[in-house]
């Protein structure tokens, strides 16, 4: 019983999130528009599939990986588990940061992890396809923002041990992406920028947020309130350079093909 | 079957962790294979509910919008979706909550819960006309066809100057703030409503000029917030 009123809750927390949104749109729809909404049921259903889809995703979650993943975060920035003897190394922690390995390399992989299973991402991925005729695949574009999550935490858990500002890594990313827009594909600059605003959402958030908390209360000198913050910026941050690497990447391996081709024409 | 693809990295990161680096045993075992299932579920029908619902209402809503040719109603819809969807979103709650707390600690403000509550919600409405104002901005952009890069960059330059004059115990929150806006329903709604207009007008290209909404959206929060954080 439990269970069923556990899955009621979550059902009814999801519905409260779309009736504002199809308020919105059905408001907008009738009023201003003043026009019939062509497949009015097949819309209609599409929204109940939505909302149950989501409920079903968010009880899961709940139900396995969160405890878990929450607990293994825990145990993981246990300086105890890391055989870090805090009390001896003190304020000279920062120089210790290399012996934190492990939550680095969790870091990498949760965040890598969660990234892949994001279903706004999905959303996003699939619309580029479509729109780009195939050229970006659902899958390509998926892998390129799980990596730039992954390395996006990992330095953020980094950041965290050693306790330097948050705003120099953020501003040095900035100018990163700025250089690498000069240089980027046109077609893929929009899309990049969009990548990391959607990384972030139900399945990443509370994994990493449980990972940055765990972190700053285990550092000594680290304040969780204030330290615990951060590592979201990251995770939006660097899906950007990533994928604009991966388009970059993409626009190199075709002109070499090209040229390889004309090379073989000429001769 | 592509959500059981989708799963397995998580599964697979979560067993070898579990397994081989804290050797540990798996607790519940049925829980999670239960819960795993339910999550398989769940994604397999939110991607088939996009298809049919979230996607075709944004595109279609785009097209009418461009045939009925009223800017300012488009403008008006723009904002309606940003802000509607993102004051009422529970990882916004989540964040404001727990920046009032951090506000109350700092001596921003004065150390009650009534003087918290009344900052969290204040952070709530500012992040989420901020939302309405990226989405507005963006809306814009693509029936004017400017190029994104300019616009994104210019709001780094002005999350830069903001960081330099903003109280550092609001920093990280509003850089987070950025991220944790947009939310699963919102993101193919909002995708869905500049592909649509970008290939409803002529000259625009639905590549170049239909994404970049989100990207807005991720961006303002940060500035907004930070300027909340030195008027109060």
């Amino acid at each position: 019983m439990d269970w069923l009123g556990q899955l009621a809750r979550i059902f009814l927390d999801t519905l409260g999130d779309v009736i504002p949104i199809a308020g919105i749109l059905f408001g907008f729809q009738i009023l201003v528009l003043r026009r019939r909404i062509p497949h009015l049921g097949r819309v209609l259903l599409g929204f109940l599939l939505v909302l149950l889809g989501l409920t079903f995703f968010l009880m899961g979650l709940e139900q396995a990986l969160f405890p878990l993943g929450k607990v293994m975060a825990a145990q993981l920035t246990d300086p105890h588990f890391l055989g870090i003897d805090v009390e001896a190394i003190g304020d000279g922690i920062a120089e210790h940061w290399y012996e934190f390995y492990w939550v680095y390399l969790f870091a990498f992989a949760i965040g890598f992890a969660t990234t892949v299973a994001e279903p706004s991402l999905i959303a996003v991925a699939i619309k580029a396809r479509d729109v780009s005729g195939g050229v970006i695949t659902v899958w390509g574009l998926r892998v390129a923002v799980a990596i730039g999550v992954a390395i996006g935490i990992s330095v953020g858990t980094y950041r965290i041990v050693t306790g330097t500002p948050l705003h120099w890594y953020i501003i040095t990313g900035y100018v990163v992406v700025v250089i690498q827009t000069l240089f980027a594909p046109r077609s893929i600059i929009a899309l990049a920028y969009d990548s990391g605003g959607v990384t972030t959402s139900t399945v990443t958030v509370p994994l990493v947020a449980a990972l940055g908390l765990g972190l700053a209360s285990s550092v000594p000198g680290r304040n969780p309130m204030l330290d615990g913050f951060g590592l979201i910026a990251f995770a939006s941050l660097f899906p950007i350079m990533s994928v604009m690497g991966y388009a970059q990447i993409g626009a190199l391996i075709d002109k070499r093909r090209k040229s390889t081709q004309m090379k073989k024409r000429e001769t | 079957m592509d959500s059981a693809r989708d799963l397995a990295p998580i599964v697979i990161v979560v067993l070898v962790f579990q397994l081989g680096v804290l050797r540990q045993p798996v607790p519940n075992v049925l829980e999670l294979l239960g819960g795993t299932l339910m999550v398989m579920i769940g994604l397999s029908l939110f991607v088939e509910g996009l298809k049919l619902g979230l996607f075709p209402i944004g595109e279609n809503m785009a097209y009418d919008f461009a045939r009925k040719g009223s800017l300012w109603w488009l403008l008006l819809f723009a904002f309606a979706l940003g802000f509607g969807t993102t004051v009422a979103e529970p990882a916004l709650i989540a964040v404001a909550a727990e920046a009032a707390e951090v506000a109350r600690q700092g001596g921003m403000i004065e150390n009650s819960n009534e003087a918290g509550e009344r900052y969290a919600t204040g952070l709530r409405f500012t992040v989420a006309v901020s939302v309405g104002f990226a989405i507005v901005l963006g809306v814009f952009r693509i029936i004017k066809g400017w190029p994104v890069q300019y616009l994104i960059i210019a709001g780094y330059i002005g999350v830069v100057i903001m960081t330099a004059f903003a109280p550092p115990e609001i920093i990280g929150i509003a850089y987070d703030s950025g991220g944790v806006t947009t939310s699963t329903i919102t993101v193919p709604l909002v995708t869905a409503l500049g592909v649509g207009l970008a290939s409803s007008i002529s000259g625009r290209n639905p590549m170049v000029d239909g994404f970049g909404l989100i990207a807005f959206a991720s961006l303002t929060p940060m500035i907004f917030v930070m300027g909340y954080g030195m008027v109060l």
